[in-house]
């Protein structure tokens, strides 16, 4: 039964996806992946997967797919997902400003900065 | 309004909470600062940094569900939606899904017949802003500015309860008021402390499926938010009526041309995959902790105005415009408390002339060069006769430029009224004998001169005379000259 | 140079900190005989990627300088190494990525500097696994670390530079971190002693980011007495760690002292099946039989869901994972490609370019379990097996004080053995991973050999017990030399 949580992710992909190449969730969980899938993957992440690597991505992700997939045999009902390992709630801190201002040694890391700004290639909205 | 349809509205309203440093980060956020030097390590998501949270947002989340009768909630966790841009250092944007910190919230605008009618709040969840892009100014790159990634954003989102582009702006407005009110945020739109994005769709009326939406962005000011529903309700009319069908899109205002376009990026297929950020715990909140916050609410804009028109037995729109700003209507309260006069006299010159001078001179109730106990003190003068309502102009205008109070002012000038009969009666007899020909039109019946005469006097006395007595005594005596 | 400094490499951490005290040698002399040693030994096991020659020369001058001023805190003049995983202010860290070849950071990790504020002298940087993703420490892109055990071994991973620097006695304790098993696990398979604390018992603050509610920082030392030294320094709140525990520490040190009598050690019958090698096996054991001998109590216990602790692990990991490396994007630091023709070019090929094979297979894993459609059936469903798992840790530890069993399915692999199959090498991490998981504290100490390579006892204690489960296996350590065993090329 879908959470909210994955209701909701999905309303709000609902309209933006195309294409769907991936597939509908299923009862039972894919052993494998295909080579179109995987692409969908790596561009999700931005990551790029050469031609001549793609075929072994392929296969190695399809092990591991195929080996979490032993986890549908669990019994979950009513089982709360663990989310953090202790069970703590968030020390908040207090509303003071404890940064000043660094700019010129942290960017002095940067690949590629201008008049204090960091550059990309032009992005067209 | 037409007939066959029916417009649906939703609003995404996001403002900036006015804390002093970010929500995960102790930079600080205030605006306009050189780009990139407002954002330390967690800001830029540096490897290994970590996020922990700013304690003022969560009070003046509650502080807004309270506002608007939500439920406050007793857990709630951070969620990271992951996506990339250049804007967003992290690559995620730390934001909540599920258990949000408040739900289920409503206010109440007035509907066409001017009931009250209830719009719902879905929610209002707390996230990160992102930076800025700039496009223009780098050869082929475009520049980034990581100041505002950081910046706390309250996001409230409407249920699609609107029907038109009036009760939007209806709603938006008091959305508006209301954080203002607070204290939570400033709302400067020009900033970008306030944005709002506006979900909309048509459907035929008496269908209860919603038709398909399209999402507007870009609107950047209340009037643009109301073109852009008007245009967009518009385009889908057409579409639908010619057979077509509307496409979910993303769509953005153009304010020049007044229309709205599809984006022109390509939206990739923008899977968010959400899921609880494993950095932040969740935010546990006390029925204690909500209690001392209710506490500390100030009196709510629906509240005071009600208050205004039963205590203070000012009209409705007057004590609206008053009530618009927690601000300014403190400053009436002080005037009032200062002063003898009719309430009503101080509201109007607050609405009227003290606004005017605000307005010319680009600031607001908080830079106000008059004090609220020196505008009670030029009213009271009106009031007690000492000047006309029309010195009272050139009184004010001179308390602006900073000469002192009321008095001061009369003193330096020597504006007092005359209201001396026997001084206005000897002006008076003056210039009837000097205008030998009016008074004798008059005799003859155009009693219209009436003004002609008052006008002589007054130039005469340099606008001094109490005008109804002067009105008085020249009726009196042009009467008795009739009567020769 | 002094008879004894000829010696000082062979001497743990604690007996170092003694002569300090006395002044058998000085920190400078020890530095130096540390960084002569690996000088003339790193090229064999390529444990290190900086050397911070330097910097450790001026350390120890002034840690002396502070000795003699009667100043100078718990660990002064004591040399460590951190895991290139810790950023290091002015330091370059790499995290054993092209991604941060050449990423000098800004600032250090809460770790690294309470360390340094104690006066603990940092030798430089660590080899590992690629963004701490692997039990080989193969993944690096500065080449596989070796095993001084055997060099064509791996000493696990991925904290495998630092075990490999500690069992060759390049330098007396190494920091470490632990997401699935990547401080003990090494430890075992280079006979070291390794320490993961109970999750959020030392701070995050500047660890490079693994998987968030996994990875823990901890110690890789040659005793458990080292381990308890260094713990007392490094654990405790941090307010710039969200997760991080406000929990008084305890005198680690003084808590050795205890005896085995009583104490109830479980041993998991899933444990010894047949993915465990005979001979570790054998040596475990071996080793509960000696706790048995002090009086210790051995009682079966069950984790039913262990078998599921591994998939449940490379689910949840690689989720996070896949979100904590978004941020690796060429825009800010990093690697970035030449001349990208857009955005999607300048991310995908910065990051196409900037990290290795492993490391976006796992990001792949983990934007696929957390895609549209798949999030419940991969992601949520793990985190409920997670809670599982924990509770069966929790039942366990309502009849046990503390859970013995086996580190590592095997002792020290052949580089290049495992590399196919990515589920192969995952497996390394059966008995390790469940603690991760539950947030327990674990620490592995040498037990044994199989044909010369070294074996790993494996304890984990409920959270916050790291106190008695050091004292548990410095006891072992009184009764037993394993731990003061060293590879013959490093004596």
């Amino acid at each position: 039964m879908p959470t909210t949580l994955h209701k909701v992710a999905c309303i709000i992909c609902a309209h933006a996806s195309q294409g769907g190449a991936l597939r509908p969730n299923t009862p039972d969980l894919p052993v494998s992946l295909d080579k179109v899938q995987v692409q969908h993957i790596a561009a999700l992440a931005r990551l790029r997967v050469a031609d001549d690597e793609i075929a072994e991505t392929v296969d190695k992700l399809s092990r591991i797919v195929d080996f979490v997939a032993q986890l549908s045999q669990a019994a979950t009902d009513d089982v709360v997902p663990m989310a953090h390992p202790l069970n703590q709630v968030q020390r908040p801190r207090p509303d003071r400003i404890t940064e000043s201002n660094d700019r010129d040694r942290i960017q002095s890391n940067a690949p590629a900065i201008s008049d204090g700004f960091y550059l990309v290639p032009k992005v067209l909205e | 309004m037409n007939a066959a349809w029916e417009v649906v509205i939703g609003l995404e309203i996001h403002t900036q909470l006015a804390t002093r440093s970010k929500i995960f980060s102790g930079a600080p956020t205030a605006y306009g600062a050189e780009p990139n030097t407002q954002a330390c390590l967690v800001d830029l998501g540096y490897p290994g940094v970590l996020p922990v949270l700013n304690e003022e947002v969560i009070r003046m989340a509650c502080k807004f569900g309270l506002a608007v009768n939500a439920t406050i909630a007793k857990r709630s966790i951070f969620a990271r939606k992951n996506y990339f841009y250049p804007d967003l250092p992290k690559g995620y944007q730390i934001s909540q899904l599920e258990l949000p910190i408040v739900e289920h919230g409503e206010l109440f605008i007035k509907d066409a017949d001017g009931n009250d009618k209830r719009i719902g709040i879905t929610r209002a969840h707390l996230e990160e802003d992102a930076g800025k892009s700039v496009h223009e100014r780098f050869d082929r790159h475009s520049g980034i500015d990581l100041n505002r990634a950081g910046t706390p954003l309250l996001e409230i989102v409407s249920e699609p309860d609107l029907r038109s582009a009036k009760e939007a702006i209806q709603y938006m407005r008091k959305i508006h008021t209301i954080v203002r009110y607070l204290g939570i945020s400033d709302g400067n739109m020009q900033e970008g402390s306030f944005r709002c994005d506006a979900n909309v769709s048509v459907r035929p009326r008496g269908q209860q499926e919603l038709g398909t939406r399209s999402e507007l962005k870009n609107l950047n000011s209340f009037r643009f938010v109301e073109k852009a529903i008007n245009f967009e309700v518009k385009r889908q009319i057409e579409i639908l009526e010619d057979g077509g069908k509307v496409v979910q899109e993303t769509r953005l205002y153009d304010s020049d041309r007044d229309e709205t376009r599809a984006m022109r990026s390509k939206e990739e297929a923008n899977d968010y995959r959400y899921f609880p950020d494993p950095d932040l715990l969740p935010v546990a909140i006390s029925d204690d902790y909500i209690e001392t916050v209710r506490k500390s609410l100030p009196e709510l804009p629906d509240a005071k105005q009600q208050r205004f028109v039963g205590d203070y037995a000012l009209k409705p729109g007057d004590a609206a415009i008053l009530t618009a700003n927690r601000l300014l209507a403190d400053y009436f309260e002080e005037a009032a408390r200062h002063s003898d006069a009719e309430v009503r006299l101080i509201a109007n010159w607050i609405i009227g002339d003290l606004s005017a001078a605000m307005n010319r001179d680009g600031i607001d109730i908080g830079d106000c060069r008059i004090a609220a106990a020196d505008l009670a003190g030029l009213v009271d003068r009106i009031h007690d006769n000492t000047i006309s309502g029309k010195i009272a102009k050139e009184v004010f205008e001179a308390m602006w430029a900073g000469e002192g109070t009321a008095d001061e002012v009369i003193e330096t000038k020597g504006l007092r009224q005359i209201t001396d009969s026997a001084a206005i009666e000897t002006i008076v007899d003056k210039v009837i004998a000097a205008h030998p020909n009016q008074a004798a039109d008059y005799k003859a019946g155009k009693n219209k001169l009436i003004g002609f005469f008052v006008g002589e006097v007054m130039k005469e006395t340099g606008g001094k005379a109490n005008p109804a007595q002067v009105n008085d005594v020249l009726r009196s005596k042009l009467g008795k000259l009739a009567d020769q | 140079m002094s008879a004894s400094s000829r010696d000082l490499h062979a001497q743990p951490l604690t007996q170092l900190a003694a002569g300090l005290s006395r002044g058998d040698f000085s920190a400078l002399e020890l530095t130096q005989a540390l960084l002569a040693r690996i000088e003339r030994h790193n090229g064999s096991l390529n444990a290190f990627v900086t050397v911070t020659v330097d910097e450790a020369l001026a350390a120890a001058k002034r840690a002396d300088a502070d000795r003699a001023a009667g100043k100078g805190g718990v660990l002064n003049g004591l040399p460590i190494v951190h895991k290139d995983i810790f950023c290091t202010r002015d330091v370059l860290t790499t995290c054993g990525s092209r991604m941060l070849e050449n990423f000098v950071s800004p600032y250090d990790a809460t770790v690294v500097e309470r360390l340094a504020d104690a006066g603990a002298i940092m030798l430089g940087k660590s080899n590992m696994d690629e963004f701490a993703m692997g039990s080989s420490s193969e993944t690096s892109y500065f080449g596989p670390v070796r095993n001084p055990w055997d060099t064509e071994r791996s000493p696990g991973g991925s904290s495998g530079g630092s075990s490999a620097a500690v069992a060759a006695r390049l330098v007396p304790a190494a920091t470490g971190t632990d997401t699935g098993g990547s401080i003990r696990q090494p430890a075992a398979l280079t006979g070291t002693t390794g320490l993961k604390p109970t999750y959020g018992r030392v701070s995050r603050y500047g660890m490079i980011a693994f998987a968030s509610s996994l990875d823990q920082a901890g110690v890789i030392t040659r005793s458990a007495g080292d381990a308890a030294l260094l713990l007392g320094v490094m654990a405790g709140f941090d307010e710039r760690d969200s997760t991080s525990v406000d929990r008084p520490v305890p005198d680690y040190v003084a808590g050795l002292a205890g005896s085995l009598k009583g104490v109830r050690v479980g041993v998991v019958r899933q444990h010894f099946d047949a993915g465990l090698d005979e001979h570790c096996a054998a040596a475990v054991r071996e080793a509960l039989a000696v706790l048995e001998s002090q009086g210790a109590i051995l009682t079966e216990v069950d984790l039913p869901n262990l078998d599921l602790s591994v998939p449940t692990y490379y689910v949840v990991a690689p989720a996070e994972c896949s979100s904590n490396l978004s941020r690796f994007d060429g825009v800010r630091f990093g690697h970035r490609a030449d001349d990208p023709e857009d955005l999607m070019d300048l991310y995908c090929r910065s990051r196409g370019e900037g990290f290795g094979a492993e490391v976006k297979r796992r990001i792949m894993t983990g934007t696929y379990v957390l895609s549209a459609g798949y999030y419940d059936a991969y992601y949520l469903k793990a985190q409920q097996v997670r809670q599982l798992i924990s509770d069966d840790f929790r039942h366990a530890f309502a009849d046990v004080d503390v859970i013995a069993g086996p580190t590592a399915p095997t002792p020290a692999f052949k580089l290049g053995d495992k590399t196919d199959d990515p589920v192969t090498m995952y497996l390394n991490d059966i008995y390790t991973i469940g603690a991760n998981l539950a947030g327990l504290p674990g620490i592995s100490v040498p037990c044994g050999f199989v044909d010369g390579l070294p074996v790993g006892l494996h304890l984990v204690g409920p959270h916050f017990a790291e106190e008695s489960l050091l004292c548990c296996a410095h006891q072992y350590q009184q009764l037993t030399d394993w731990h003061e065993q060293c590879p013959g090329d490093y004596r």
